[in-house]
């Protein structure tokens, strides 16, 4: 019983830190590709259409790709940049990979809902357009962005249990292994609970956050 | 500039009681003195590129507004209202012609520049637009912040500004706490923040109510006057012009058809477009009445109805209209309004048991109007 404990613990510190880098690299690299395909498009404060088209159109391209299918895909890729397509750390490249553009597409919705009003507003006071950007774009999307980037910690999380099955480690790999291979229920069963009180918590301080930085 | 400002603002914005000592001469249309000009508009024209094609928005508009004033624009939706006040702060570039402040030519701008034209000129809009996730005192500090300002001078303004605007210890409150007024208010302190010496106003008195409008348009002209900031505003309510503005200008279909002093373009309003814009504020004959009009007295007791129109020239006196009438003179209707300090409007006269013709009666009013209509007979009941 202990030793499932531990293994549960180990699994989950594993699940953690594959969705808690993904996600943190997501965060950091999504913003700035949201902001660059909202304010880009035609009429936005940055325009370039060109660009803005070729940068949409690679985010859709990791957006259409199954995740399953993206892991194997990029195993080359991955072997490169860390040195080996197993473990924790293997998985933490497919994982930002996908979690970015998605993240990216989400955060754009918010960002984009913006009163136009308040960008001309910002503009007939004076504001340059990084200004508008950090004092206007972004504080006004952050409570939608927030709510985005819980979905998207969510979304990892079920994405990392599929790492398991290329020996990621985490609990979708201990549930994989006793779960599946050695048709243990109890393991299984304790894995889906420590995923769904996982989800919750996520999602609820989310939600919380989201709540408490929404001043409309 | 203040001083010239408020000079100005004596001289053509207080209403001159002493028009009211109801004397008969006709007093001369006010001589000009060379005015002041602060913002010139030589042929601007702005066309909109849409995938629907070109959309021309204003056609070769020519305009000067002075300093220190408040300048209407009217028409009607579409006509070209905020693409015009928009080029003055270039949120819309013109297509053609050019804009001068102070006569500078605002064409070319790199963003810098462009920048720091804006600090020069405040708007305020029909829907506010403060942002949700700031505080009062943030939103009005924005754009001292983004100037660079140091903290202590940015604290001091924004008191001070809060403080003129009418919103003391709402400092930490979030706009979506704020009545539409309050939220106006803000909308205000905000543009005033960097001094401007223009402020520029889309409908920002439409999404308030009577009590509210009236209450902000004090303030503006407050604002107008001991700032001697020039103003320029847009609206849709005609009653805002009359109480506000010292001149208008009105836009059809993107070009300026009429303009000058309020008193004059709504004491008599030579454009249909002008005349079905203050339709509603105008007093017309009753359709029943209308209807019963006849060109010719069908008995000699039968009663002559005037139409006494008031430009701003003549003041209407009723004494002395009684006098030159004779007969016994009633009020039908109509409506006279103070403008600028100018009688503005008309009277609807009856006029019964008089032995002059109708018009030997319409010369005689005519001494003491600035224009007079006969509109014909009705019979005694
Ligand atoms: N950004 C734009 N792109 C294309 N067409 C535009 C744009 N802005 C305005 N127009 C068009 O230009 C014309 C004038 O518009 P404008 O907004 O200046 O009118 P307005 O007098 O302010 O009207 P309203 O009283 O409804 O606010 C309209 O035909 C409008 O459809
Ligand atoms: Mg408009």
């Amino acid at each position: 019983m202990s030793l499932l404990l531990e293994r549960l613990w180990a699994s989950l510190l594993d699940t953690l830190l594959m969705v808690g880098v993904s996600s943190l690299i997501a965060l950091l690299a999504g913003i700035p590709l949201a902001v660059f395909l909202v304010t880009s498009g035609r009429g936005g404060i940055f325009e370039a259409p060109l660009a803005n088209q070729v940068l949409g159109s690679i985010v859709n391209l990791f957006r259409s790709i199954p995740f399953l299918i993206l892991m194997v895909a990029l195993i080359p890729f991955t072997r490169l940049l860390v040195g080996t397509s197993y473990g924790v750390w293997a998985a933490v490249v497919p994982l930002t990979i996908a979690a970015t553009p998605f993240f990216a597409r989400i955060a754009e919705v918010s960002l984009r809902e913006v009163d136009h009003g308040l960008i001309e507003a910002a503009q007939a006071m004076g504001c340059q357009r990084r200004h508008i950007v950090r004092h206007v774009l972004l504080p006004e999307a952050l409570p939608g962005i927030v709510g985005g980037f819980t979905i998207t910690l969510v979304t990892m999380i079920n994405a990392s249990a599929m790492a398991g099955a290329i020996g990621a480690g985490g609990l979708g790999d201990l549930a994989y292994r006793y779960g599946y291979q050695r048709f243990d229920s109890q393991v299984m069963l304790t894995v889906i609970v420590a995923l769904v009180a996982l989800v919750t918590l996520v999602q609820f301080g989310g939600d919380r956050l989201a709540q408490k930085l929404d001043r409309r | 500039m203040n001083s010239r400002a408020a000079q100005y603002k004596q001289a053509d914005d207080l209403p001159d009681f002493s028009l009211l000592s109801a004397s008969s001469t006709p007093q001369p249309v006010a001589v000009q003195e060379p005015a002041d000009i602060h913002l010139r508009f030589e042929g601007v024209s702005k066309t909109y590129l849409t995938a629907q094609g070109p959309v021309p928005a204003l056609q070769s508009i020519d305009l000067e507004i002075r300093r220190g004033e408040i300048f209407g624009i009217i028409g009607r939706s579409g006509a070209g209202k905020s693409s015009l006040l928009r080029t003055i702060n270039r949120l819309e570039q013109p297509s053609s012609g050019r804009i001068l402040i102070d006569g500078t030519d605002i064409a070319k701008l790199d963003e810098n520049r462009l920048v720091a034209l804006r600090r020069r000129i405040g708007m305020i809009f029909q829907h506010f637009n403060l942002m949700s996730a700031k505080t009062v005192r943030d939103n009005v500090e924005l754009p001292l912040r983004v100037a660079g300002v140091p903290r202590e001078a940015r604290r001091r303004k924004v008191d001070e500004l809060l403080a003129l605007v009418g919103l003391d210890g709402k400092h930490d409150v979030y706009p979506a706490q704020l009545s539409g007024g309050q939220k106006q208010r803000v909308g205000i302190a905000r543009a005033l923040v960097h001094n401007p010496e223009i402020l520029l106003c889309d409908e920002a008195t439409s999404a308030l109510d009577p009590e509210t409008t009236q209450a902000i348009l004090a303030l503006l002209r407050e604002i107008n006057r001991s700032l001697g900031l020039t103003i320029v505003l847009i609206t849709h309510e005609m009653a805002v012009i009359r109480e506000i503005c010292q001149r208008v200008v009105v836009l059809e279909k993107g070009q300026a058809v009429e303009q000058g002093a309020v008193w004059q373009v709504f004491g008599e309003p030579h454009h249909a477009t002008t005349r079905s814009l203050l339709a509603p504020l105008r007093y017309d004959l009753p359709a029943d009445l209308q209807a019963r009009l006849r060109q010719q007295p069908e008995q000699p007791e039968d009663t002559l109805l005037l139409d006494l129109l008031f430009t701003g020239i003549h003041e209407p006196d009723l004494a002395a209209l009684g006098n030159v009438l004779g007969g016994r003179i009633g009020l039908l209707g109509g409506n006279v309004e103070r403008i600028q300090g100018r009688a503005v409007g008309h009277l609807l006269l009856t006029v019964a048991g008089s032995s002059l013709t109708a018009n030997e009666l319409a010369n005689q009013a005519r001494h003491l109007a600035d224009r007079v209509e006969v509109l014909g007979y009705v019979a005694a009941a």
